[in-house]
């Protein structure tokens, strides 16, 4: 039984603060990654053919019902076999980004499907041509009530964040680790991660549930 | 891809992962349905501890609650946990947060008259729960298990970081092994991925066991539909409301 070591958390800042930094980049690029390309599967969802549509509806859901780990394994494993080599933070990046956006995309699909009918027909009926339909008329208005779940995404992301120190990415529960395997003291440093996620995670949930009172009604 | 690697690692991987989902579903539905639960009981007290419960497993990572359970423990309290265990309570205390609620919300849908109904013919709240409100709650968070369920699947990857055997420790020995990480990693990308169809047909089939139980006709599943066609085609061409069933 030993007690908790309140000079080890001070010994483990500087290392907390570059794990911190490196989360919020993963996090905040994954959000960006994952908003853009979740729209590209939304609006592929809706494609006329249906030889779009299959594919991207198979794609999408293979990726979202493998875990995050595996993939990201088979980007920093298999992509340099085939000769495209990337960091192991771009990887991670990228790779959250892509899981993220099939689940941004279902988002986007109910958003879209809760626009009225009456707007499409009005687009049609102005012979608005198809890119104006999109951003002028539908998007803004789904945009509105996908905020909120798109908000849940990303903290659902943050908590993900972890999963990249299986390819060596050092943030917050890497450098906890790193600390923990270099000073044999283990339970300072992964306690104060455990604490920083909930710091982080739970104001922002209240943040999201402030907009979706603001947003929907 | 030899045999030998097959038999040795990769198959008893999947018969981990699929141990490691059972028994992890166990602890989180019933974490689920006690902190859901008591996230509407009539004590303030009650429904504070549920709600910080709820607030602080939703708040952290489950990979960091599994190293903390995996590293902080031990010294602690002086007992070291089992890979498996830790993984498994690890798994189960946080997605069974995320699981409250869903039942806490499930029951709060369930119509107010209904309560109502049960305090006019004096049931005890336990009653109440057990004969009223849980039957009529639990299809409606059937859809929402479905999918906390996917999550929890891929969730049991993260074992393999604490050098539990699963499917992804699997695939790494297999690819330090073979030297090929596409193959592998593609064939545990289709395991699991398998695995999640399976789950998400089991939970389909499960719902409409529920509702059947309360006395709605559901959906036809997936052979439903097959049957239904055919019953369709022989007859006079108008279908049987929920077909084949």
């Amino acid at each position: 039984m030993t007690s908790f070591d309140w000079s080890a958390v001070s010994d483990f800042m500087p290392e907390f603060w570059d794990g911190v930094l490196i989360t919020l980049q993963v996090l905040v690029l994954g959000s960006l990654i994952s908003f853009t390309l979740g729209l590209v599967w939304a609006i592929a969802f809706r494609a006329p053919t249906r030889f779009v549509r299959w594919p991207v509806n198979v794609f999408t859901e293979f990726i979202r019902t493998t875990p995050l780990l595996v993939q990201l394994f088979f980007f920093y494993f298999v992509l340099p076999e085939w000769g495209i080599q990337f960091s192991a933070l771009t990887t991670g990046t990228v790779a959250i980004g892509l899981h993220y956006s099939t689940y941004t995309a279902q988002v986007y699909r109910a958003g879209i499907e809760a626009v009225p009918k009456g707007q499409w027909e009005a687009a049609t009926a102005l012979s608005l041509p198809p890119h104006r339909t999109w951003m002028a008329v539908i998007l803004p208005q789904a945009f509105r009530r996908v905020m909120p779940a798109l908000g849940n995404y990303v903290i659902a992301m943050l908590k993900d964040t972890p999963i990249l120190l299986a390819i060596g990415v050092l943030e917050m529960l890497n450098q906890a680790r790193q600390f923990g395997g270099q000073s044999f003291q283990y339970t300072e440093p992964l306690t104060v991660v455990g604490v920083a996620f909930i710091l982080i995670a739970y104001p922002a949930s209240l943040l999201v549930r402030a907009l979706e009172r603001r947003l929907v009604r | 891809m030899t045999a030998g690697l097959w038999q040795n690692w990769v198959l008893p991987g999947i018969w981990i992962t699929v141990q490691l989902l059972f028994y992890s579903a166990v602890v989180a539905t019933a974490v689920a349905f006690a902190i859901g639960m008591a996230r509407t009981h009539r004590s303030r007290l009650v429904r504070f501890l549920a709600g910080f419960y709820t607030e602080i497993f939703r708040g952290t990572s489950a990979l960091v609650l599994m190293f903390w359970l995996f590293f902080v423990v031990p010294p602690l309290m002086g007992w070291q946990l089992v890979p498996m265990y830790a993984a498994v309570l690890a798994l189960g205390l946080s997605y069974g947060a995320y699981g409250a609620e869903i039942v806490r919300g499930a029951l709060n849908s369930v119509a107010p008259a209904q309560r109502e109904a049960g305090v006019a013919l004096s049931f005890t709240p336990w009653q109440r729960m057990r004969l009223i409100l849980l039957p009529q709650a639990v299809p409606e968070m059937m859809p929402s298990f479905c999918n906390l369920l996917v999550e929890l699947l891929k969730g049991t990857a993260l074992v393999s970081l604490l050098g539990v055997g699963d499917v992804s420790f699997a695939a790494y020995l297999v690819r330090l092994a073979t030297q090929d990480s596409a193959q592998i990693y593609t064939v545990s990308l289709v395991i699991y991925a398998v695995l999640a169809f399976a789950v998400t047909r089991s939970m389909k089939a499960l719902e409409r066991k529920t509702k059947r139980n309360i006395g709605i006709e559901p959906e036809p599943g997936l052979f439903g539909r097959v049957f239904e066609r055919q019953a369709q085609d022989k007859v006079t061409g108008t279908t049987m409301p929920g077909g084949a069933s």
